[in-house]
């Protein structure tokens, strides 16, 4: 590098530094949040604030009364199973949809491409409440409201955005040649695209349909508007608590969340430098 | 449409083309079987991705449809009382309408007292004339007792016994606009507009009310997009330039708020910022302040955490571009004598735009149509259109007006996605 | 290892499905206002016919109204099926067909014998659409550790900023409010009703709640208010009676009650017009409002409507419920508000908008 100028110099390091803080201090406006709340969850007093005996780290200050209580509450209970459910299912459908869709998109023949793109990909963008509303008045008509077959209908919806993008983006990198020569070497077509296409899709899929699954595991606004009493979910469970009865309950219930997400996340990850090396990319893209 | 039909052909021809390029020589009959070919191939392609758009079209655009729909369509009215709406055709609309009228009008009220459907046409009617359902209903309720003989002779002597209002004509032009199957009215509403008595379309005169909350709406999500660009844009930066190892570090605590439950940022922050919360807690106990600040259900509530549950949004293409920028220009520009901050401002800044529009045009939609954060933290001040939404359909069961609402937010939100697409490409959304 | 996923996936998933299936066949949703009170109803009403019949109950809270019973019978998307319901809003309900008709010959008579008819306080059959569950009251309290020096003590006071000044927690809708404000203005309490349905009492309502807007914490459910006054979000609070009897008997909080022109009311068991599960509906009020399930009320100070209950009532009590008040309060008037429920709804929606 060329000899800068001293001054240069001290207003480049100053530049630095505080490019640095500024940095750290957005990650720590990122994180910090998330992470106050796990101490909190445990907290033996029924407030969302730190106690003295917390701050002093006083054992008796702390307590797993708050997990209990979930474990405890038929209601909570009940969310728990019926998140899974709603939010599995919903994977399912959005899952199968999506891929063979996505297959079809990454085509180069595929007529109407931008235009069809443009609408799968619109339940993402559209407000939720605009969806919602929308979802209300057509889904009485056919008994949907208030259904599991109804909230499993509308979060599939609401998760097949996410599985195209991801499956499409690692098709992108896909060396078609690969195929055809696949198809050259004798092989079917369904036989060369199980054989070649499907491997490299693969970590696409999941990590699809783990977006899939995440979208309806933390949607709340339709089921505010579709679900009964029968079909209440977590979100569900904690918007209501969040409005009526302000309890760490909420606490802890967002805290194993949060290790669910962690989960998630390093899953993906694992995923992701997979494809990647998979399809002869190195590192972050 | 006409243009993608041209790209169609010139892909065809293209295809052919290609294929003759590489040396073979095709005859008139191989070209022929190559287009057989490629419809084939367009044919599967397309027969993919059928199944998802039937899927699509009744899980997700028909409930939009029909939401379109329920801002103009409302029949209650006109099926509750159908013969008070006959006779009211032959009225002038000025003074108080004959007695056939008035007669049908009593005879439907007891019936409607009676089938207890009296609630559901006072609610009509009220949202054309405010404070009419109280005289409707206190009327239903006086008549409910009448005799049918009573009612047929002197039906509007009992009306107007049971209240006074009936002899105005305001109530009764209301129950004649209310009559009608089709209305724009709602959509007017909507933008505080309404007809005047000889039917041009004029500013409504009581309270303006939903332009203010779009203009509130649009702010607040200026401000956001904003405040995201200003924390994202520095740690973006950060993490192109760190080193590998450690931007994929740190990467990941960008994308463990982007993996949390947004129901759980939403609680964090009101742990943090309600009156006995850790911040207040914190800022008392250090001697800052004596008092506990008003920090959550404000305007200021919705803004923070609404920023810190976005910021991701603006983080990851920021990033993405970053990456692909090669800093040794930067550097070539200092060197050859530029100051930091004007190579920064012509050389580096330009060169990340793509980024910087992608992440500020998906937050800027996203927060215009948020309602969980607001309706949580929002308090009265923080409230977004979204939430007014919510409200019609909730509270005040006024669900056509809820559509109507509902309707300029979804045009706004495609106006916004359609620019996204045309200069970013909707399937260029990062999810990290 | 896709299918395999998916395979596990489903199987996974059918078996969670398959016991909760039967659990939502037969259970029946009751619906109520949660915190203190949903949970003497679950100890005394709610477990003990579970425990008797075997029949599933998922208890739900809400925070009042009858927005949601409108949008479900509207949509023809019955949710609910028993609803705890103010008397302020059930003449309302009911008169829009929101609520079945409950027979009288459901009830069951006192554990004393007494015939149904008789054993009920008059008011608590007075609607056709409900039975009366509890007598309670809405009045307003403090918290002593924030108060500061001047106590109040009339609802004069709770609108006298300058007085004690400091947040009001306040329920956000017209009912109530409106009331209290024409007495804290000076009108006397048996004209309350008749004022407020002139537009000058109206505009003379608002006027008054003008005066402390600014100082207003709203909230929606009965279930936030012990909060509020403990964290000091308030200074003042509008609450149900019971809330702040609970925290004051259950967590010894330093809450005090003024009865001062409090609004006194029924809650009723109704059932959502349509409901699916009606007769099963009507089996659980029979149950919840026999002389036993009743007693068990006071233990949140709410009266039992049965007078055979109240034989069964701790004395010490008594002078909490709000039976022993009655001479400083005003009777919630369920037809005004049916009448007047729209209009003023309307009305107060837009004055916090203002």
């Amino acid at each position: 590098m060329t000899q800068l100028p001293s001054y240069y110099k001290f207003w480049h390091k100053l530049g630095h530094y505080s490019l640095k803080f500024g940095a750290w201090s957005v990650l720590f406006f990122l994180i910090l949040p998330i992470l106050v709340i796990i101490p909190l969850s445990f907290n033996a007093e029924p407030f969302f604030s730190f106690t003295r005996g917390m701050v002093t780290l006083d054992p008796d200050s702390y307590s797993l009364r708050w997990y209990n209580n979930i474990v405890t509450n038929d209601n909570w209970l009940l969310a728990v199973k019926n998140s899974f459910i709603i939010g599995i299912f919903s994977t399912i459908i959005a899952t199968i949809l999506g891929t063979l869709a996505a297959v079809g998109l990454s085509s180069q023949y595929m007529p109407f491409k931008r235009v069809i793109m443009l609408i799968i990909l619109s339940p993402m963008i559209v407000p939720l409440i605009i969806v919602a509303a929308g979802m209300f008045f057509f889904y009485t008509k056919f008994n949907l409201a208030g259904s599991f077959a109804g909230l499993v209908i509308a979060h599939s919806a609401l998760g097949i955005p996410f599985v195209i993008i991801t499956i499409t983006a690692t098709l992108s990198g896909f060396d078609r040649t690969l195929y055809f020569a696949g198809l050259s070497s004798g092989a079917s077509p369904v036989r060369s695209f199980v054989d070649i296409v499907v491997p490299i899709i693969r970590p696409g899929v999941i990590s699809g349909a783990m977006f899939a699954f995440i979208t309806s595991f933390d949607e709340v606004v339709v089921v505010l508007f579709l679900a009964g009493p029968g079909q209440r979910t977590i979100p569900r469970q904690m918007f209501s608590g969040l409005r009526e009865q302000i309890n760490p309950t909420i606490l802890a219930v967002a805290t194993l969340l949060i290790a669910i997400s962690v989960i998630f996340l390093v899953t993906l990850e694992v995923l992701r430098q997979r494809s990647n090396r998979l399809r002869g990319l190195e590192g972050h893209n | 449409m006409s243009d993608s039909s041209v790209n169609k052909a010139n892909a065809v021809n293209n295809d052919a083309d290609a294929m003759s390029a590489q040396g073979y020589a095709l005859s008139k009959k191989e070209m022929g079987f190559a287009r057989r070919e490629i419809r084939r191939h367009k044919l599967l392609a397309f027969s993919l991705v059928v199944p998802l758009l039937l899927f699509l079209a009744f899980a997700f655009i028909a409930p939009i449809g029909s939401m379109l729909h329920q801002g103009f369509y409302n029949p209650v009215v006109n099926d509750l009382v159908p013969e008070t709406l006959s006779t009211l055709k032959e009225w002038d609309g000025k003074a108080q309408p004959n007695d056939i009228v008035l007669n049908a009008m009593a005879k439907d009220l007891k019936r409607l007292a009676l089938t207890r459907d009296s609630g559901k046409f006072s609610a009509e009617i009220n949202r054309y004339l405010p404070g009419s359902s109280s005289v409707i209903k206190s009327s239903a309720r006086k008549l409910k007792r009448a005799e049918d003989a009573d009612l047929a002779d002197n039906g509007a002597q009992l009306l107007l016994a049971a209240n006074d209002a009936w002899s105005k004509p305001k109530i009764w032009r209301s129950i004649q606009q209310a009559g009608n199957i089709y209305t724009d009215r709602n959509y007017l509403t909507a933008l505080d507009l309404e007809r005047n008595q000889s039917g041009e379309i004029i500013v409504r005169e009581s309270a303006q009310v939903y332009m203010k909350l779009y203009t509130k709406t649009l702010k607040l999500a200026l401000i956001i997009t904003l405040l995201c660009l200003l924390f994202g844009y520095p740690l973006a930066y950060y993490l192109a330039n760190a080193p590998s190892k450690k931007a994929n570090l740190l990467m990941i605590l960008v994308m463990l708020p982007f993996w949390t439950s947004l129901l759980v940022r939403t609680t964090a922050w009101i742990a943090l910022l309600q009156t006995n919360g850790v911040i207040n807690t914190l800022l008392l106990s250090v001697g800052i302040i004596s008092e506990p600040l008003e920090l959550l259900y404000t305007e200021f509530s919705t803004i923070v955490a609404m920023t810190h549950i976005l910021l991701p949004f603006m983080i990851l293409p920021l990033y993405s571009v970053m990456k692909g920028v090669d800093p040794s220009y930067f550097r070539a520009a200092m060197s050859m004598g530029a100051r930091p901050i004007g190579a920064f401002i012509q050389v580096y800044f330009p060169a990340t735009l793509p980024g910087l529009s992608a992440g500020a045009l998906l937050v800027f939609i996203i927060s215009v149509g948020y309602y969980i954060t607001p309706a949580l933290v929002g308090g009265t001040d923080g409230q977004m259109i979204s939430n007014i939404i919510a409200f019609h359909m909730q509270q005040s069961n006024n669900w056509s007006l809820a559509a109507a609402l509902g309707s300029l937010l979804l045009v706004l939100i495609l106006a916004l996605y359609w620019t996204y697409d045309k200069f970013i490409g909707a399937s260029n959304i990062k999810l990290g | 290892m896709n299918k395999k996923i998916i395979l596990a996936a489903s199987a996974v998933s059918f078996m969670m499905l398959a016991p909760f299936k039967g659990f939502a066949a037969d259970s029946l949703n009751v619906i109520s206002f949660g915190g203190a009170y949903g949970a003497a109803q679950k100890e005394h009403m709610l477990d003990p016919y579970t425990k008797k019949t075997g029949n599933k109950i998922l208890f739900e809270d809400y925070s009042g109204g009858i927005a949601e019973i409108k949008a479900q019978v509207t949509a023809n998307n019955i949710q609910w099926d028993v609803v705890d319901i103010e008397v302020i809003d059930l003449e309302r309900a009911c008169s829009e067909g929101l609520l079945e008709v409950i027979p009288r010959d459901i009830l069951a008579a006192g554990d004393d014998g007494t015939p149904a008819k008789d054993d009920f306080i008059e008011s608590a059959l007075a609607n056709e659409c409900g039975v009366g569950n509890i007598v309670w009251t809405i009045v307003y309290a403090y918290n002593e550790k924030t108060v500061g020096s001047n106590l109040p003590a009339t609802m004069a006071d709770f609108f006298d900023t300058k007085k004690i000044p400091g947040k009001r927690a306040m329920r956000k809708r017209p009912q109530v409010n409106l009331e209290w404000a024409l007495i804290a203005d000076g009108v006397a309490r048996a004209d309350v009703y008749k004022v407020l349905a002139t537009d000058e009492g109206l505009a003379r309502a608002f006027a008054k709640l003008d005066t402390i807007k600014g100082d207003i914490v709203w909230f929606d459910s009965w279930s936030q208010v012990p909060q509020l006054l403990n964290d000091g979000g308030a200074v003042l609070a509008q609450s149900a009676n019971g809330r702040i009897f609970d925290a004051i008997k259950k967590e010894n909080k330093p809450f005090k009650m003024i009865w001062d022109a409090h609004v006194y009311d029924l809650d009723v068991w109704a059932v959502v017009k349509g409901s699916k599960k009606k007769e099963l509906a009507f089996d659980f009020i029979s149950f919840a409002t026999g002389t036993k399930p009743l007693s068990g009320m006071p233990d949140v100070a709410y009266g039992p409507t049965r007078k055979s209950s109240m034989k069964l009532v701790d004395p010490k009590v008594i002078p909490d419920l709000p039976t022993s008040h009655l001479e400083k309060g005003v009777k919630a008037d369920g037809i005004f508000w049916a009448d007047y429920g729209e209009t003023l709804g309307e009305k107060f929606n837009e004055w916090l908008l203002k």
